[in-house]
Order: C-alpha cells, then sequence, then structure tokens
C-alpha cells in the first residue's frame, strides 16, 4: 500500500523482488545501490546469513525525482528465496506495490523458477491480492551463462499474461534498470489510477 | 488489490507530532517514532538528529512483523501487542496501535523507565488510534489522490 504524504509532498510506495535463491535478487539491489548517486538513495540493508544468504530481507530506499511537486520514493526488498523462508517472504510482501520476479535463466533452474512464481501468487492471494492485477515486472537474469535457456522458453513458462520483462546480467547491471523502471513505471500508473 | 493508498494530510500530520512530542516529553524519553506497519516513517520526535530514520522505519517494521509472526507461530490470536528490547544504552518499546501503526520509544535507564514509558504510551496509543481511524477513514473515501498526474508526467521522471 503506497503512502501519499501531503504534508512533506511524498509519495511512498514499496517494491518486492521475487524470485527463486540464488537467483540474483540482491544483486539487482547491489547494482542499484552501486549505480545511485549518494543523494538519490539511503543506506541499503542486508539482514543475511553469515554465507551472505538472505535470511530476512535487503532493504534500499531510493528517491526517482518529483511529480508535480511530489517527491517520488521507492523501498526496494528482496525476500529470501530459500524454499524453506515462506514464513518470511509473506511478512515482506505485506503491504507491498508492486513485484519484480527475477528469474534463473539456467536451465537446471526452470522448476524452481515455476515453483516460487507459484509462490509468489499463493502468497499475494492470501493476503487479499489479486495476481493478475498487481503490477508485475520479469527480469530473466544470467543471461550470459552457457546453459541459459532461449528468453521465448522462458517467456512461454513464466509469462503467459506478457507483463513488461527484461533480459538481465544482474552483476554487470545489464537490464537492472530497465526492470526497476518499468516496475516504477506500473506502479506509479496504478496509483493514478485509484482504486 | 489488497488496500488503496494511506493518505496523510497536514491537519493529521500536526495531531501525531503534537502527540508525540508531549509522549517524549512526558515520558522522559530520548525519542518517539510512529512508524506504518508497512515501514514507512510518519512522525518523529525528540533527539534524532543524525538518525537515519528511514532505516530505523524499516527494520521497526520487518520485527514487528516478525513478532506477529511468531505469535501466530505460537497459536496466540492477533500480534503480540508490544515489544522490549534491552540495550546497554538505549532502550527501545514499540507498540501497535490501531492494528496499523507502530509507536517506537527509546529511552535510558538514567532518566526514564521501562514503567514510566509503558504508563505514557498507553495514553499517547489511545489518542493516536483515534486520528489513525480518522485517516483511514478519509483515505478509503478520498478519491484517486493522484488523479491530476498524467501519463507524460510518470514518462518524465524517467526521461
Amino acid at each position: 500500500m503506497s503512502f501519499i504524504n501531503y504534508s512533506s509532498r511524498e509519495i511512498n510506495c514499496k517494491i518486492v523482488y521475487y524470485g527463486p535463491g540464488l537467483c540474483g535478487k540482491t544483486t539487482n539491489l547491489q547494482y542499484i545501490y552501486k549505480k545511485t548517486s549518494p543523494e538519490a538513495k539511503g543506506k541499503m540493508i542486508s539482514l543475511a546469513t553469515e554465507t551472505e544468504r538472505t535470511l530476512f530481507f535487503d532493504f534500499l530506499p531510493l528517491s526517482l525525482g518529483e511529480i508535480r511537486g511530489f517527491k517520488t520514493r521507492f523501498h526496494l526488498y528482496t525476500v529470501p528465496g530459500q524454499v524453506f523462508y515462506d514464513a518470511s517472504r509473506k511478512l515482506i510482501l505485506k503491504g507491498v506495490d508492486g513485484v519484480v520476479f527475477v528469474a534463473d535463466s539456467q536451465v537446471e533452474r526452470m522448476e524452481a523458477n515455476i515453483e516460487s512464481l507459484q509462490n509468489l501468487k499463493d502468497n499475494l492471494s492470501e493476503q487479499g491480492y489479486d495476481f493478475s492485477k498487481i503490477p508485475l515486472v520479469i527480469q530473466y537474469n544470467k543471461r550470459d551463462l552457457p546453459n541459459a535457456a532461449p528468453t521465448e522458453e522462458l517467456r512461454n513458462l513464466l509469462n503467459p499474461a506478457t507483463v513488461p520483462d527484461f533480459e538481465g546480467v544482474a552483476f554487470k547491471g545489464d537490464g537492472v534498470f530497465e526492470t526497476l523502471k518499468a516496475i516504477a513505471k506500473l506502479v506509479l500508473t496504478e496509483l493514478k489510477k485509484g482504486k | 488489490m489488497a488496500g488503496s493508498a494511506f493518505v496523510m494530510y497536514e491537519a493529521e500530520q500536526k495531531e501525531i507530532q503534537a502527540i508525540i512530542e508531549r509522549l517524549t516529553h512526558e515520558s522522559r524519553a530520548k525519542a518517539c517514532f510512529v512508524i506504518d506497519k508497512n515501514g514507512q516513517a510518519l512522525a518523529s520526535s525528540g533527539q534524532v538528529a543524525g538518525l537515519d530514520i528511514t532505516s530505523l522505519a524499516s527494520l521497526t517494521a520487518g520485527s514487528i512483523s516478525a513478532t506477529g509472526g511468531l505469535a501466530r507461530v505460537l497459536g496466540e490470536k492477533g500480534d503480540f501487542t508490544a515489544t522490549y528490547n534491552e540495550g546497554d544504552r538505549d532502550n527501545l518499546y514499540m507498540t501497535i496501535v490501531g492494528q496499523r501503526i507502530i509507536l517506537v520509544v527509546t529511552f535510558n535507564n538514567d532518566t526514564s523507565s521501562l514503567g514510566l514509558v509503558r504508563l505514557r504510551v498507553k495514553k499517547a496509543s489511545e489518542e493516536l488510534a483515534g486520528v489513525i481511524q480518522r485517516i483511514v477513514t478519509k483515505s478509503d473515501a478520498g478519491d484517486a489522490p493522484l488523479g491530476e498526474i498524467t501519463d507524460d508526467d510518470i514518462d518524465n521522471l524517467f526521461s
């Protein structure tokens, strides 16, 4: 749920990066953090295990500029991808305005992608969201790997509703900002429409 | 979708600010914060200069959310309504107000005590709950708050 403050003239929205374990959700946020100017970003918080796997969430606050005198602020979160952290994923989805589903392009991760997407649908519906209506963007990450499945195949499997989708190589930054822009735009457009 | 935007207007913002300024004073706290359960900071008062309030808000919401998850695992009907964290220097007391927001008080034992904070928080919570209820009613009844924004405005943000 976005938060609009007329007193401070701010629009705040929450975007969650979702996807299977090790698909590159945290890497997306790290790249955004690295490439954003200091005045446009806050501190990035990672609640991770000792082996740097996300334990609860990563968090990055970002300012994207002004619309008609309102500062737009986006709070980017990632969820822990590993299957057994489902309780945490549900908590992080609370109040979400838009979702980026990061898919792992590797052929052997196809099942994990499908399972994670189904898990997203289930968890959104549990919170009262309609999956077909929530702003959603898909990123097919790890396109540089030799065992990456053809994009068309991924699209057929994961994006039957043809939401905006992008190829990505998150650690190099390919597709990262395109994905972010697309989801931010969808969220603002949804907000403009109102209820 | 699971909810429309939560819209804060100037009048309610001032009311909330007045309540937590009084709470900070009466509980002899270091600082007080009002945070939306989704992690947005709504108001703060006291010694907050140099504090990263955005991070504080997000982590508070995460912590309260995780505590709520624990409550469910243990079979509690609702959330645990209050959480207390004790440190060497500062203590943190968090309560859920009106199911919707979190009231956070930081204090130290030199100037205040948990008993005093709990007592003052109780009164402030009741007042805050009333204001929050009004905000929710207004938010639900209002038109699309950003209806006047055009597609071009949104496009321009990314050009």
